[in-house]
């Protein structure tokens, strides 16, 4: 049985619906609960899951509209009473804050000497907001996704005009003059600045910075498409120049997907051309060599290292897997435990963990080959759990650790996995407790895989530090009393994956 | 460098709340504004507004320019009655084959109950038909030519039918020169502006004609020229608003014109049957303060660059706005249901979609806008006197100016909100609050209600895209 109800002229930000159509989803009985503004893409998502299309078709993006799907009338009378008290808490604390300003032009009222803007609403809306706060003569980051191409390179040209740093769109991390925005951790200020094309790799290398006791001028983050050749690194180019001149930054960090030729030539001859050294991390590329004044790093760890290094510390190399270690943990597993699963919240954590094994000659199947088909006989796998396919019309796995949980609960009954690779990325924005959240599934994993007469290592990374309000130590900790084996990077973690499975394959 | 990097970041979070908080949280300053999509999230009008955004600044601010002088001439304008003749004398372009209606264009084919009834009866008056059936006959034959009152210089209430022989007021704009006419306004109940056209509502067109014309004609031309201005400034003070409420603005016209009347040669039978029909009738001055703001908008018609609105009128069938910067162009959506109370007897059912010229006070910054003046209509609209007052400031965020001439005591003595901007309208989702009179669906009814009109936000967002369209390679 389906119910549509609907709020005109109700806006809510998505976060907030989201967690909504969760609570309305978890009650018993309710098949189906989903919480959104009749934006022309939801309204599709709905008819295509049978909604009615006539009540959907009259509505506007403004309105809210709430469908509901229930074996009886009882259960769907539940479920609206529950979603108008959801509703109403959030009301009532609207109330209590007082009114507050509204847009971009109320928040300059409010706050007038306002010099960034923060905007993370729906991408269709974004380009025009940015655009009103570079006209408003501000720095803009934009968290929003779903921004086009011909709008980004739009607003990436005016801000090159204006002299303004235009960080995104998609960008969910940046570390500006000590203020964490978006997705980022606590880390202390120092000489080595970071432009990054991708969230969690500058997460992940800042942290490691933190680590070993050295600290970040800036990070800069420039939206995934920075570097393609249409929008022709606008961003990263604007970065290097201020942190070249930025007598805070002794040394530049630029992470990012391989780029094109023409574009990489030109960030590289930028590079060149400042007055420090630089350190390179392209994901998925292991050049590890160096010109001119750019020191190539072969993955995240090795930039981080690298930088620390040219910033005047020292850094002892990486760390291997510890033999001792590798075979404790193999020494259980059953014989037909032969394939990784490798789930990760983080792109660019899965994308670093799938190039080293691909380099070691792996086959592996992952969603991060987008358009590949689907091999039917499963063997290794790495899944970016924040690819769209997961997250549409749910919040990001670094937020709500669902997706990922689930996923691990259908993997413990397949005996033939062998190891579960996974990254934890703690800071702001993410989840209370991301390390936490995945224990139980963890815990049930490893006790399913014990029924079975074998035994199942599950390796961790945690990105994050002790300034973090989750706590790195109390993470990690926390994942070793799980039995889960934590090692200091996302790529140490991948080789000792390799380590364990390849052993168990000779052995 | 410390343009680049600012010392102190200092944040507007735009979007998801926690963002916001976090920032909080590390001791920066951060305002989180709330946030609204704009242009109700159409996606057509965000792409236009952006485009606009993007334009280049010396090219955003001819549009500002524009829109300044467009507001400078509304407020300038000095509207002043001039005289009482024959539409076909008088109205450019009119002939006896000609009837004119209110709103953007219209076909006989797509015309409402009561534009039917009145065009009927226009034809009857006229005596280009005698009955009903050769009206409709003469009215589908294409031998008649019907076109909107805006395209002749005139405004029309509700059905706003304008025949040749009718008795039309002569306003003329002192400030800029231009013209504007509007009939004579018959009364309530059974009336032709509301679709009937009964053998009582000819006769008194007959009357109108033949000594209620010529009667006002004569005391005019005793009075000399009526400064509209002035006395519209005076009648807001008096608990008008120009539109909904003209028994102030009707019963200064009393003062002004009724010596002249008893001067005049007229027998005295005449006179007092003329001063009892005024008198009978509290919309008597609608159709004077509706040819004023006529001939103040007609001076911002053709201002390139300007996004202001020149013109706002109904048919029942069409709501349609043009643009000062687009002229000609109209941009219409359909006519909508008036939210408001209905006389004893009738209700929603029988109302027509909404209708008439008369949205053209709002236009020029009166009726709906000037509501805080006229606390006493909001119970016909079914609010408060406060809501009157809301009413009208809210109208600031869409208006260009201010015009000082038409203060309001309520607001200290501000001045009306003036010239509505299409892009403020559109980006801020504030439609215009336009008063109006509900007709009869059935022709000959007359007016049922009285209430609010929700003017269709296609119409304004079509007209913005269009702008944005012609003006972006320029």
């Amino acid at each position: 049985m389906d119910r549509l109800i609907v709020r005109k002229d109700t806006y809510l930000d998505s976060v907030f619906l989201m967690s909504i159509s969760a609570d309305l989803g978890r009650m018993d009985g309710v098949q189906l609960g989903q919480v959104v503004l009749a934006t022309p893409a939801n309204r599709q998502l709905l008819t295509g899951m049978g909604f009615e299309a006539s009540t959907l078709d009259s509505l506007a993006p403004t309105d809210l509209v709430v469908a509901l799907r229930a074996a009886d009338a009882v259960v769907l009378d539940a479920a609206e009473k529950k979603l108008a008290e959801l509703l109403a808490r959030r009301a009532t604390s609207q109330a209590t804050e007082g009114p507050r300003p509204l847009g971009l032009e109320g928040g300059l009222q409010a706050l007038p000497g306002a010099n960034l803007a923060l905007i993370s609403v729906p991408g269709e809306y974004a380009a025009y907001e940015a655009r009103k706060a570079l006209n408003a003569g501000m720095h803009v980051m934009v968290f929003s996704d779903n921004v086009s191409v011909e709008d980004e390179i739009a607003l990436k040209q005016e801000a090159v005009r204006r002299g303004r740093l235009l960080m995104g769109p998609d960008c969910g991390t940046a570390i500006v003059q000590g203020v964490m925005l978006g997705f980022a951790n606590k880390v202390r200020r120092g000489p080595i600045g970071v432009v990054g094309a991708s969230g969690t790799g500058t997460q992940e290398v800042t942290c490691l910075v933190e680590k070993a006791g050295f600290g970040i001028s800036q990070a800069i983050g420039t939206g995934g498409r920075d570097l393609s050749e249409k929008v022709g690194a606008l961003t990263t180019l604007f970065a290097i120049d201020m942190l070249a001149r930025d007598p805070n930054t002794k040394v530049i960090v630029v992470i990012s997907k391989p780029p094109a030729k023409p574009v990489a030539d030109k960030v590289l001859e930028a590079l060149a051309k400042a007055p420090k050294p630089s350190v390179v991390h392209f994901v998925g590329s292991n050049r590890s060599d160096s010109e001119r004044s750019i020191h190539f790093a072969p993955d995240l760890e090795s930039a981080a290292r690298k930088a620390v290094e040219l910033a005047g510390g020292k850094s002892a190399p990486s760390a291997n897997p510890d033999p001792a270690l590798v075979a404790r943990e193999r020494k259980a597993m059953a014989p037909q435990q032969k394939w990784l699963r490798g789930l990760f919240t983080g792109g660019t954590m899965a994308a670093e963990a799938l190039a080293f094994l691909r380099a070691a000659g792996w086959k592996i199947q992952s969603n991060l080959d987008h358009g590949a088909a689907a091999q039917s006989a499963r063997g290794h796998e790495i899944i970016d759990l924040g690819d769209d396919e997961f997250t549409r019309g749910r919040p990001h796995p670094m937020i709500e650790p669902a997706p990922r949980v689930e996923t691990l609960m259908r993997e413990a009954e397949d005996p033939a996995v062998g190891v579960v690779l996974l990254d934890v990325v703690l800071g702001n924005g993410s989840h209370e407790d991301p390390a936490g959240a995945m224990i139980p599934a963890i815990e049930h994993a490893r006790k399913r895989a014990r029924e079975r007469g074998g035994y199942l290592p599950v390796i961790a990374s945690v990105t994050g530090t002790d300034g973090d309000f989750q706590g790195l130590a109390r993470s990690t900790a926390a994942l070793e009393r799980a039995g889960v084996v934590v090692v200091g990077s996302n790529i140490q973690a991948a080789r000792v994956a390799r380590a364990i499975l390849e052993e168990a394959a000779h052995g | 460098m410390a343009d680049l990097f600012p010392s102190e970041l200092a944040v507007i979070n735009l979007g998801l709340p926690a963002f916001g908080q976090d920032i909080a949280r590390q001791g920066a300053a951060v305002s989180s504004p709330e946030w609204r999509p704009p242009a109700g999230g159409d996606p057509a009008t965000v792409a236009a507004l952006t485009r606009m955004l993007a334009w280049p600044e010396a090219k955003r601010q001819r549009v500002a320019e524009a829109n300044r002088e467009a507001g400078k001439r509304l407020v300038a304008a000095q509207p002043v009655a001039v005289a009482v003749g024959r539409a076909l004398d008088l109205v450019p372009g009119m002939t006896r084959k000609h009837v004119l209606h209110a709103g953007p264009p219209l076909t006989w084919e797509r015309m409402c109950g009561p534009v039917r009834g009145a065009v009927i009866g226009g034809l009857l008056f006229e005596g280009l038909a005698k009955t009903r059936e050769e009206a409709e006959k003469l009215a589908a034959s294409g031998e008649i030519t019907f076109d909107p009152c805006h395209h002749h210089q005139a405004v029309g209430p509700m059905a706003g039918i304008v025949t040749a022989s009718m008795p039309v007021w002569e306003i003329e704009n002192r400030a800029f020169g231009n013209k504007a006419y509007c009939t004579l306004n018959e009364g309530l109940g059974k009336v032709l502006r509301y679709g009937a056209f009964s053998q009582e509502v000819i006769d008194r067109l007959a009357w109108m004609r033949d000594e209620l014309g010529p009667a006002l004609q004569a005391a005019m031309k005793s009075h000399g020229p009526l400064d509209m201005r002035t006395l519209i400034a005076q009648a807001l003070q008096m608990g008008d608003e120009g539109h909904n409420r003209n028994r102030a603005a009707t019963s200064l016209v009393i003062r002004a014109l009724g010596p002249h009347l008893v001067e005049s040669d007229l027998p005295k039978a005449v006179v007092a049957k003329v001063l009892r029909f005024i008198d009978g009738n509290d919309h008597f001055f609608l159709n004077l303060s509706m040819p004023s703001s006529k001939a103040a908008t007609d001076a911002i018609a053709d201002i390139p660059w300007s996004t202001l609105i020149a013109t706002q009128a109904r048919n029942g069938t069409d709501f349609g706005i043009r643009l000062a910067g687009l002229p000609g162009r109209w941009f219409t959506g359909p006519a909508t249901m008036v939210d408001g109370l209905y006389l004893p007897g009738f209700k929603a059912e029988d109302a027509a979609p909404d209708i008439g010229d008369s949205v053209i006070t709002e236009t020029a910054g009166i009726g709906g806008f000037a509501m805080a003046a006229a606390p006493a209509i909001v119970r016909f609209v079914g609010g408060s006197a406060s809501d009157a007052l809301r009413f009208t400031q809210q109208m600031y965020e869409i208006t260009e100016t201010e015009n000082s001439a038409y203060a309001i005591p309520a607001l200290d003595f501000r001045g009306t909100p003036t010239g509505i901007d299409v892009r403020k309208v559109v980006e801020k989702g504030i439609l215009p609050v336009v008063n109006t009179g509900i007709a009869h669906k059935e022709p000959g009814i007359g007016m049922v209600g009285a209430g609010l009109v929700k003017p269709p936000v296609s119409a304004y967002r079509n007209a913005l895209q269009a702008f944005v369209e012609t003006y972006a390679d320029k």
